[in-house]
């Protein structure tokens, strides 16, 4: 088990308002143990990266549900990749049919969680994908 | 010795007591015998509010008939704020609707028109209702989703086409933008030949809950709270038939609050417009007709009724005790309402019918004057023609078909209830006095006071689903294994983005460019004098085609755009 905590982004992006999910996530996240940023709304794909590079984090969680996951998720897979920082463990949730979380986790997001997944799920998630990187990439 | 009780609690016989003695002892003071999931939260309600397991007169003997209940249309409005209620008039159907382009949601509205729909409600996209034109780079992706794309007086015309705007009502939820909306609005219909005298409808407008709770703002809070004021004054003056804002606790509920706080939180929004506005010169009568108030109705069957009454007996002692207003109009708050969308789920979606139908039933119960109901597939998309079909019954159903509207206020005089709504009443009055030792409500935004409140109780609610002290049926309860056929969700196309963005274009090509130039350099200087109202040089802006976006960004070159403090 690595000795620091494990750190993760809860980011809102684009133009969407909507972030008690997101605070919600972030604070289980945060009594899980872990140091969790929150990023604050409006924030461009660019930004998120950016800003997960500089905080040096094991993962990000992206929460959207104005209906523009289907841009905003591959805007940040593309900026991850073109900053080399695709270890990141890219992971989401909001309002999103189960057609396109299918074809957004085709294209590199670990997960997609939708309205009424139980919190402990994703704290085991996130626990996990993000320990396995943390174990190879130190 | 009394002749006859006075408050609601009547003079108990001692065989009655003898006998609640004896129930007491027997029964009140053990807890429940339930362990299955969602029997950990029997003694409150969904917002923690303390439950006793039976009620009586014993609850409810503080109260005072004539003080505290009276009759409806009577001061203090607890049981409603016309005499007649549905008797004379059912609530207005109301459904809230807008998607793609301004032309695919006039056909939804002429087809829910058709359906018996009784006014119109607007609902805008993302980048219309931060103040975005569809070509904007900040717009991308988000064109139409959430609602109709709007960006000049052309979408404008074309959403409202063939609909005669003299003769329907509009709600228009929109906040930032909202003097830019109304502008549209009053263009729209003047270059159709009806006066913007004749106008009836309402917008949302309410920037206040905005910093609180749905996070739509433009401006910072002051200037944006001066252009209200404005819309007030405009409105008072030249547009007779319109409700000036209706003023939301919606959000501040689907953000995560408890039914308090969103009827604490919302009050006191409406109440800081008034002293805004009176400050401003406005007498109170002449404006507080107008204003008007828009709920939430969650699960919680008879902590929402409790609300919506609440609700109107707080507004009226303030609005008459403290404000001043001699006019029964302007202590009699008016409210629109919706189901819960947060109270839906993605899981078994069909159940979400049932939970609008309880939702829609406690809004009527609890006095309401219009009400949407939300389709079983909001909450994955926007709902298809047939489930906003199936909403739109629900409502005929309840209105026709259950005769719950035949009596008026029909829980009246249950002690459950009415302990239950004078306690919200209580712990409503302690959120104020917290609200006034910060200073105000700006100043509660400032410090992060709603946000921390709301949050907090965002997060024990997730954690009472956590630990299954409360039950979502099909979330954390009934679940089934087996994935259920998807359903037909409304796919609003990235053709509909380009076609938005191709047409702003087109419009900004066509125009006169001096005209609009003069427009916005005129628009600055009436946003830098306070001694001017915005909405005169806003409607010549827009008659000019300014578009939604250029509007903005002159009138922020003027206030600057509000950034928050962001904490989880």
């Amino acid at each position: 088990m690595a000795e620091r905590p494990l750190r993760i982004i809860v980011a809102k992006a684009g133009l969407d308002g909507h972030d008690r999910g997101a605070k919600v996530i972030a604070r289980a996240l945060r009594d899980a143990g872990m140091e969790v940023i929150y990023t604050g709304l409006f924030q461009t794909p660019e930004q998120i990266v950016q800003t997960a590079i500089q905080e040096d984090v094991d993962g990000i969680g992206l929460s959207i549900l104005s209906g523009a996951h289907m841009t905003l998720f591959p805007a940040v897979i593309e900026q991850l990749r073109a900053q080399d920082a695709g270890d990141i463990v890219f992971f989401g949730g909001g309002t999103i049919p189960a057609d396109d979380a299918r074809e957004l986790k085709a294209l590199g997001v670990r997960e997609i969680f939708t309205p009424g997944a139980p919190l402990s799920q994703i704290v085991t998630f996130v626990e996990r994908e993000c320990g396995r990187r943390r174990a190879l990439v130190g | 010795m009394i002749d006859r009780a006075t408050g609601l609690g009547a003079e108990a016989s001692p065989e009655f007591e003898a006998q609640r003695a004896e129930w007491e002892a027997n029964w009140t003071s053990r807890g429940s015998r339930r362990s299955e999931p969602g029997s950990g939260a029997v003694d409150r309600t969904i917002s923690d509010l303390p439950l006793k397991p039976i009620y009586g007169p014993q609850d409810v003997a503080h109260l005072d008939l004539a003080r505290d209940l009276a009759f409806p249309g009577e001061f203090p409005y607890t049981r409603g704020i016309h005499a007649g209620m549905y008797r004379d008039r059912l609530w207005t159907m109301r459904q809230f609707a807008g998607f793609g382009n301004a032309r695919q949601t006039n056909e939804r509205y002429h087809f829910l028109l058709s359906q018996g729909q009784t006014g119109l409600s607007v609902a805008f996209d993302m980048p219309t209702l931060m103040g975005y034109d569809s070509d904007a780079p900040q717009s991308l992706g988000e064109v139409g989703k959430c609602g109709v794309a709007i960006d000049s007086l052309r979408d404008m015309e074309t959403l409202f086409d063939g609909i005669d705007l003299g003769e329907i009502t509009t709600s228009m939820t929109i906040n930032g933008p909202a003097c830019i909306a109304l502008a549209q609005y009053v263009a729209t219909a003047e270059g159709k030949g009806t006066p913007r005298a004749r106008l009836g409808g309402t917008l949302q407008a309410d920037i206040l809950k905005e910093y609180i709770a749905q996070k739509e703002w433009i401006f910072p809070p002051r200037p944006h709270v001066r252009i209200i004021v404005d819309m007030m004054k405009f409105c008072t003056a030249e547009m007779p038939r319109w409700n000036t804002i209706s003023i939301s606790g919606y959000h501040i509920r689907e953000a995560g609050s408890t039914a308090v706080q969103e009827l604490a939180f919302t009050l006191a929004d409406g109440f800081a417009y008034v002293e805004a506005a009176t400050k401003a010169g406005l007498d109170v009568d002449a404006f507080a007709p107008r204003l008007s108030f828009f709920f939430n109705s969650h699960i919680d069957f008879f902590e929402e009724i409790c609300k919506f009454r609440a609700a109107r007996r707080i507004y009226a002692r303030r609005m008459r005790d403290k404000y001043g207003a001699k006019d029964p109009r302007s202590w009699s708050l008016r409210f629109h309402t919706q189901t819960a969308g947060c109270s839906a789920t993605a899981q078994q979606p069909e159940n979400n019918i049932v939970r609008v139908a309880y939702e829609a039933m406690a809004a009527a119960l609890g006095g309401t004057q219009s009400l949407h109901t939300n389709s079983m597939d909001e909450v994955m998309a926007l709902p298809t023609e047939k489930s906003v079909e199936i909403a739109l019954r629900t409502q005929q159903v309840l209105a026709y078909e259950t005769n719950v509207t035949n009596v008026i206020d029909p829980l009246g005089g249950s002690w459950f209830v009415e302990a239950l709504t004078d306690e919200m009443e209580r712990q409503a009055e302690r959120y104020f006095e917290q609200i006034d030792e910060y200073g105000g409500v700006i100043e509660a935004i400032e410090a992060g006071f709603f946000q921390r409140e709301i949050a907090d109780a965002s997060y024990r609610y997730q954690r009472s689903l956590e630990t299954k002290d409360r039950v979502i049926v099909g979330v954390n309860a009934f679940e089934r294994d087996d994935e259920q056929a998807p359903m037909d969700l409304l796919k609003i196309t990235a053709e509909i983005e380009r076609g938005q963005a191709r047409a702003v274009q087109g419009v900004r090509a066509g125009r006169d460019g001096a005209r609009v130039e003069e427009a916005l350099a005129a628009l600055k200087r009436a946003c830098a004098d306070p001694s001017r109202n915005v909405m005169p040089p806003l409607i010549d802006a827009v008659n000019a085609l300014a578009t939604e976006g250029e509007i903005v960004d002159a009138m922020v070159a003027v206030y600057g755009r509000y950034t928050e403090r962001a904490a989880f």
